[in-house]
């Protein structure tokens, strides 16, 4: 980032909620590039912006296909670039129809099962038909239930084999690159004056800027955080921004790129090596009921063997993940222990849990480093729920709202629970900080960077390593000796981890597993590419294959300012292969050479017949830039010269998508689940795909358009102060963060403070169709009224850090509990960025009024659970 | 041993994220304790207020509109043409970034992190009469809480109203036994006055002090105080040069009441939208010919009494 000509961020307060990182912006800044800050509100990050743009929340795809089509338009994308890296040249299948030609749907919509079939998406194949996946097309119900757009966490679907029909002079119809100027023309600077709020002057100035900071001379860089990602069509956001970027020639190059600002420590780490239901270590997908019963299956359907790139070696990465699980016990001849996976029979994420606890068919439950009672949406269907279970463990730092609900939440003053009447046994477990332990945090550039423990937790709190590894140690003791083949992968998993001088397994044990190794001598590997398929080598997580190279902590170096080179190549370590910029073959023209001294990276050695630069390259290093193999070798010898997403199975940057998105190959811009704003694209209102829990605990307010929608009049958006973090858990218990944000508050302009007689440091009571909540309230020129299609339209803004409690510093009402869950099909994320609410003076009801006024607002609006559940708004303008 | 040279503070409030960092790294760092009664203030993000015993790193949260920035413009180059730092291209080896003059935006919100001056005059330490207060070997003003009495006096005359005495407190976050997390054992050093230290004791090792150390943006910087006097000229001229004429310095005029202040600021309008003093002045400046006149005033009583015994005779 600090080497950006210019950094657009958007959907994201990279200032506020990643201060840290904002160093290397403040130093882009001191060089003289430009930030262009565009969000709902002017927040720390707009105040050193050289621009702030204001725009309503949700309607970013708007303003995106905006720059895209001005971009095409007036033929200021990057040509070289694009027709080389891009598969703008390449043709789509014959069958493919846009939602320029569906009213608004793209071609294979199921209005049964509410999502779409793809396989019309795919690429024209030049012996006919279309290229599909290698085991087929997954029809979008499936690939939405198991949230298989996780999967693509470091680098793109598969494809049957890499060879497509290409027209490099862009003209054929059915190119990509036509295919996107036809989709993105009527997006114009008009369309986002009236969708988004953005002056056309605004506009102009950000096209300008970033058509003047790209090229082969500058580069422009995109920095989003969940202000993309939590919206039912989140991952089309992100997809809209990577789509310009790479018309741009803004991928692969320093300065460029699109960074996602991930929210904790570690949350990269998280997905790496996951925490999520639906994936397994280095993105390898857990295996599905159905479709993955045979592990040839599983295999094949990650990654085909004729397909280009490092994808095509799936089979080895998951060979070594299961002889790193299971050691001996995985062998060639019992498929490495496959079927010691678990299986998935559907959605398993944290909403389709909560919904099944609630329903009395989850009996216990884990919660770590997370405090849903505050932090998911819809908080009282969280808290409800847990009230359901058996048992619940809560591990924390601190006696947060998760631990307490059942004696001192909002449920237990409104009178919905009685302690004495909630069977739940809850069990707290006191955590070790992250001074009490050592081992590794993955932050947003996919660095590792190792921590040291300097004191020992103190009393019982313990480490989640050592909880972990001793609940693994009592429950195999308790099933030793068992016959029962059901208890087999719990008894025959590798827990050998040689303890440290406190008696507790070692973390480096546990980051040279990770790392990989040959079994026989246990030498550890350096590189992804020295793992083998034949059970001689192991590793946990193949993409961290280097972490521990030649037995060193690579994650612990610590070199200031990195060394000095370019890279601060001796700080951390950055996976894969320790490379500082992923697709950095990009940084260099098509024959090799760098596109402008300037922006010089990697490039070509002629004289040494490889590739050099101060990066590790993200390519195979001998291979010439001239190179053009026949592309059914597959893997890296499929590679061509010109070919730089290794991780794509076509080697190119994909401005449309044939496969891997289940709502569509090209964004398209709908509104929210829940909109005061009818959507002036297409006749299509809300996102076709989108993932519902409709249930009368998760009611939905009705949209423009609807009887009832100006009964939530308002949109809300909920966000992180720097203060705080996240549900508070902490931040809140610390008092001199929380002396700095004491209390719940809710910003909104001073337009709607006159409408609804709020004033400067009173309270006002929120509602939506889930929950009412009191915060104070700021009147602040920092919220502006918006006007949308000739209509005000006024945002509400909640940061969601406080929750009800007794045992914190501060305390507050949570402004999750106003959120319902409606998801992103891709990713099952949840949208909190924005939904219907309205506001009245004062503080809210207590006791039994507080549900008697929410649901006097859900009669009045008419609300049941089945309104706002329709997939298709308006079916005979859009063909059904 | 060799006089160390001075140190100070440059605070440059144009690249302040108003993350509050410094004030929460203080604290932490020098154990004070939590203070106010944890009530949101209204004054934007600033639930902070004031310095004060406890809180020696405060940053000020000020919202603007169209008007009060070309006002602040205005009166900046007001400042200008009245001798302040000249306008003039700063050296770069970037290539040419766009200077035109950025149009007046609509709307800004100021974010500055104010601390104790380190005053080269400072009132404090002139008026405290039990030697409490010192300057160190650094040039820096430090109160030796062990030899307050508490008498209040440096509190009054500290021009910029930085030193407060600790009257009550609640908490610091540590874990000890005996205690719920989160409550704290008893507040410290009650009673006496108290002020930024400039981390006297990270100094003596050699150590930045604990605000300019965690600062992200390095919008704090530490160093010695000719250097940071001038990188402060020299980002103001970068920052006119760019056309924000509103840039101006505090306290890094050593002709000023105070003498100049070991922390300079970079503001962008006027002190007082911050809550600083326009035009400091140590308590003490007029001593002199306050002592005058009083001599003057006795000399004449002496006088008129002479003259009455001689009348008198």
């Amino acid at each position: 980032m600090a080497n950006a000509d210019c950094i657009i961020l958007m959907g994201g307060n990279m200032a506020e909620a990643h201060p840290v990182g904002f160093q290397w912006v403040s130093e882009a800044l001191a060089k003289g590039a430009k930030m262009i800050h565009v969000d709902p509100r002017f927040t720390r990050t707009s105040a050193v912006a050289t621009k702030h743009v204001s725009i309503r929340a949700g309607s970013d795809v708007v303003f995106l296909g905006g720059l895209i089509n001005h971009m095409i338009s007036n033929e200021l994308y990057f040509h070289d670039y694009v027709v080389a890296f891009t598969n703008a040249a390449t043709l789509v299948s014959e069958d493919f129809r846009d939602t320029e030609d569906l009213g608004g749907l793209f071609s294979g919509f199921d209005p049964e099962t509410g999502k779409y079939d793809p396989s019309t998406w795919a690429y024209a194949d030049p012996a006919g038909g279309t290229v599909t996946g290698p085991s087929g097309e997954e029809h979008g119900a499936s690939a939405s239930a198991r949230a298989a757009g996780h999967e693509y966490g470091s680098g793109g679907p598969p494809l049957e084999h890499a060879s497509v029909l290409r027209d490099e002079t862009l003209q054929h119809p059915r190119t990509v690159f036509q295919v996107l100027k036809r989709h993105f023309s009527r997006y114009t600077p008009e369309m986002v004056r009236d969708m988004c709020g953005i002056s056309i002057d605004d506009f102009e100035y950000v096209a300008r800027t970033i058509a003047e900071s790209s090229g082969r001379e500058r580069t422009t860089c995109f920095g989003y955080a969940t202000g993309w990602t939590q919206h039912t069509l989140g991952a089309q956001f992100i997809r809209t921004a990577a789509v310009l970027q790479l018309l741009m020639g803004n991928v692969g190059r320093p300065g460029s790129g699109i960074m996602a600002l991930r929210g904790h420590a570690s949350i990269q780490g998280s997905t790496d090596i996951p925490t999520l239901f639906n994936l397994l270590p280095g993105y390898l997908p857990m295996p599905s009921v159905g479709r993955h019963d045979s592990y040839r299956e599983y295999v094949d359907s990650i990654g085909s063997k004729q397909q280009k790139g490092y994808w095509a070696y799936a089979e080895t990465y998951v060979v070594n993940l299961l002889k790193a699980w299971w050691g001996e016990a995985a062998t060639a001849e019992n498929d490495w222990a496959y079927d010691y996976l678990p299986r998935l029979s559907g959605a398993h994420g944290t909403y389709q849990t909560t919904a099944d606890m609630r329903d009395g068919k989850v009996e216990g439950y884990f919660v770590l480093g997370q405090n849903p009672a505050v932090g998911s949406a819809n908080g009282r269907q969280q808290r409800l729920a847990m009230a359901q279970l058996k048992w619940l463990v809560v591990r924390d730092l601190n006696m947060i709202e998760s631990a307490t609900w059942w004696k001192d939440g909002p449920e237990i003053e409104s009178g919905e629970l009685r302690t004495e009447d909630i069977a739940t046994e809850v069990f707290f477990m006191p955590a070790a900080t992250h001074v009490e332990k050592a081992g590794s945090f993955t932050q947003t550039q996919r660095m590792l960077q190792w921590r040291h423990q300097a004191v020992q937790p103190p009393g019982q709190a313990q480490s989640e390593l050592d909880f972990f590894h001793e609940l693994g140690v009592r429950i195999r003791a308790r099933l030793a000796g068992s016959t029962d083949p059901r208890d087999r992968p719990l008894l025959d998993l590798t827990w050998d981890y040689p303890p440290d001088a406190h008696g507790n397994p070692d973390p480096e044990a546990v980051l040279a597993e990770i790392n990989g190794y040959v079994v026989d001598d246990r030498a550890p590997l350096s590189a992804y590419t020295e793992m083998k398929a034949d059970g001689t080598t192991a590793g946990g997580c193949w993409i961290y294959t280097g972490v521990y190279a030649d037995g060193r902590n690579q994650a612990a170096r610590r070199v200031p300012q990195g060394g000095g080179g370019v890279t601060q190549s001796e700080w951390g370590w950055v996976w894969p292969a320790d490379r500082r910029i992923l697709y950095n073959r990009a940084s260099a023209d098509r024959d090799g050479k760098p596109w402008s001294e300037r922006k010089a990276y990697m490039s070509w050695d002629d004289a040494q017949g490889r590739w050099v630069g101060p990066d590790n390259v993200d390519f195979p290093v001998d291979k010439h830039p001239h190179a053009r193999p026949d592309p059914s070798l597959g893997g890296a010898e499929g590679l061509a010269g010109d070919d730089p997403f290794v991780m794509q199975a076509d080697g190119k940057g994909w401005l449309y998508t044939p496969k891997g998105l289940v709502d569509g190959p090209l964004p398209a811009h709908y509104e929210a689940a829940e909109s005061p704003v009818r959507n002036a694209l297409y006749a299509q209102q809300q996102a076709p795909a989108r993932v519902l829990l409709a249930r009368s605990d998760n009611m939905e307010a009705p949209s423009a358009g609807e009887p009832g929608a100006d009964v939530y009049p308002y949109v809300f958006t909920t966000y992180r102060l720097t203060e705080h973090h996240t549900a508070g858990g902490m931040s809140r218990w610390s008092p001199y963060l929380a002396e700095l944000q004491p209390e719940m508050f809710c910003e909104v302009s001073p337009e709607l403070a006159a409408e609804r007689g709020l004033v400067n440091g009173g309270w006002a009571t929120i509602v939506s169709p889930r929950a009412a909540i009191e915060a104070r309230v700021l009147v602040t020129d920092r919220i502006r009224s918006l006007t949308i299609n000739g209509r005000e339209v006024q945002q509400v803004g909640l940061p969601y850090h406080w929750g009800v409690g007794s045992d914190a510093v501060v305390t507050g009402d949570a402004a999750n509990d106003l959120l319902g869950v409606m998801m992103d099909p891709n990713t099952q994320i949840q949208e909190s960025k924005v939904a219907s609410c309205d506001v009245i003076a004062g503080r809210r009801p207590r006791g039994a009024d507080l549900q008697r006024l929410v649901a006097s607002y859900q009669q009045r609006a008419g609300t049941t659970p089945e309104t706002g559940t329709r997939a298709v708004t308006d079916p005979e303008k859009e063909g059904f | 041993m060799e006089q160390p040279p001075r140190k100070g503070f440059f605070t440059d409030t144009s690249i302040c994220i108003g993350c509050k960092a410094c004030e929460v790294a203080c604290k932490e760092w020098n154990h004070n304790p939590r203070d106010g009664d944890l009530e949101l203030t209204g004054m934007s993000y600033d639930n902070t207020v004031s310095l004060g015993a406890s809180t020696w790193r405060h940053v000020a949260f000020v919202e603007q509109g169209r008007d009060a920035i070309a006002a602040a413009r205005t009166s900046g180059r007001a400042l200008v043409s009245l001798g302040m730092p000249s306008v003039g291209a700063p050296a770069s080896a970037v290539p040419a970034p766009d200077v035109a003059p950025p149009d007046t935006p609509e709307f800004r919100w100021l974010m500055a992190s104010d601390v104790c001056k380190h005053c080269t005059h400072a009132g404090c330490l002139d008026v405290c009469p039990t030697g409490a207060l010192f300057r160190t070997e650094f040039g820096t003003v430090v109160i030796q809480p062990d030899v307050c009495n508490g008498c209040g006096t440096c509190v009054a005359g500290c021009p910029f109203g930085v030193v407060e005495r600790r009257s009550d407190g609640t908490a610091a976050p540590t874990y000890r036994e005996g205690h719920r997390k989160g409550e704290q054992p008893p507040v410290p050093k009650r009673g006496v006055a108290q002020k930024c230290t400039l981390c006297y004791d990270r100094l003596l090792d050699d150590e930045t002090p604990a605000c300019a150390k965690t600062c992200p943006t390095t919008s704090i910087k530490f160093g010695d105080h000719t250097s940071m006097v001038a990188s402060a000229r020299e980002r103001v001229a970068e920052l006119h040069a760019q056309g924000m004429t509103e840039a101006r310095l505090y306290g890094a005029n050593e002709l000023d009441g105070v003498g100049g202040t070991g922390s300079v600021f970079l503001l962008l309008d006027e002190p007082e939208v911050y809550g600083l003093p326009p035009d400091p002045r140590v308590c003490t400046a007029d001593l002199p010919t306050m002592y005058k006149r009083a001599g003057v005033a006795m000399a004449g009583m002496v006088a008129a009494a002479a003259v009455a015994f001689w009348k008198g005779r």
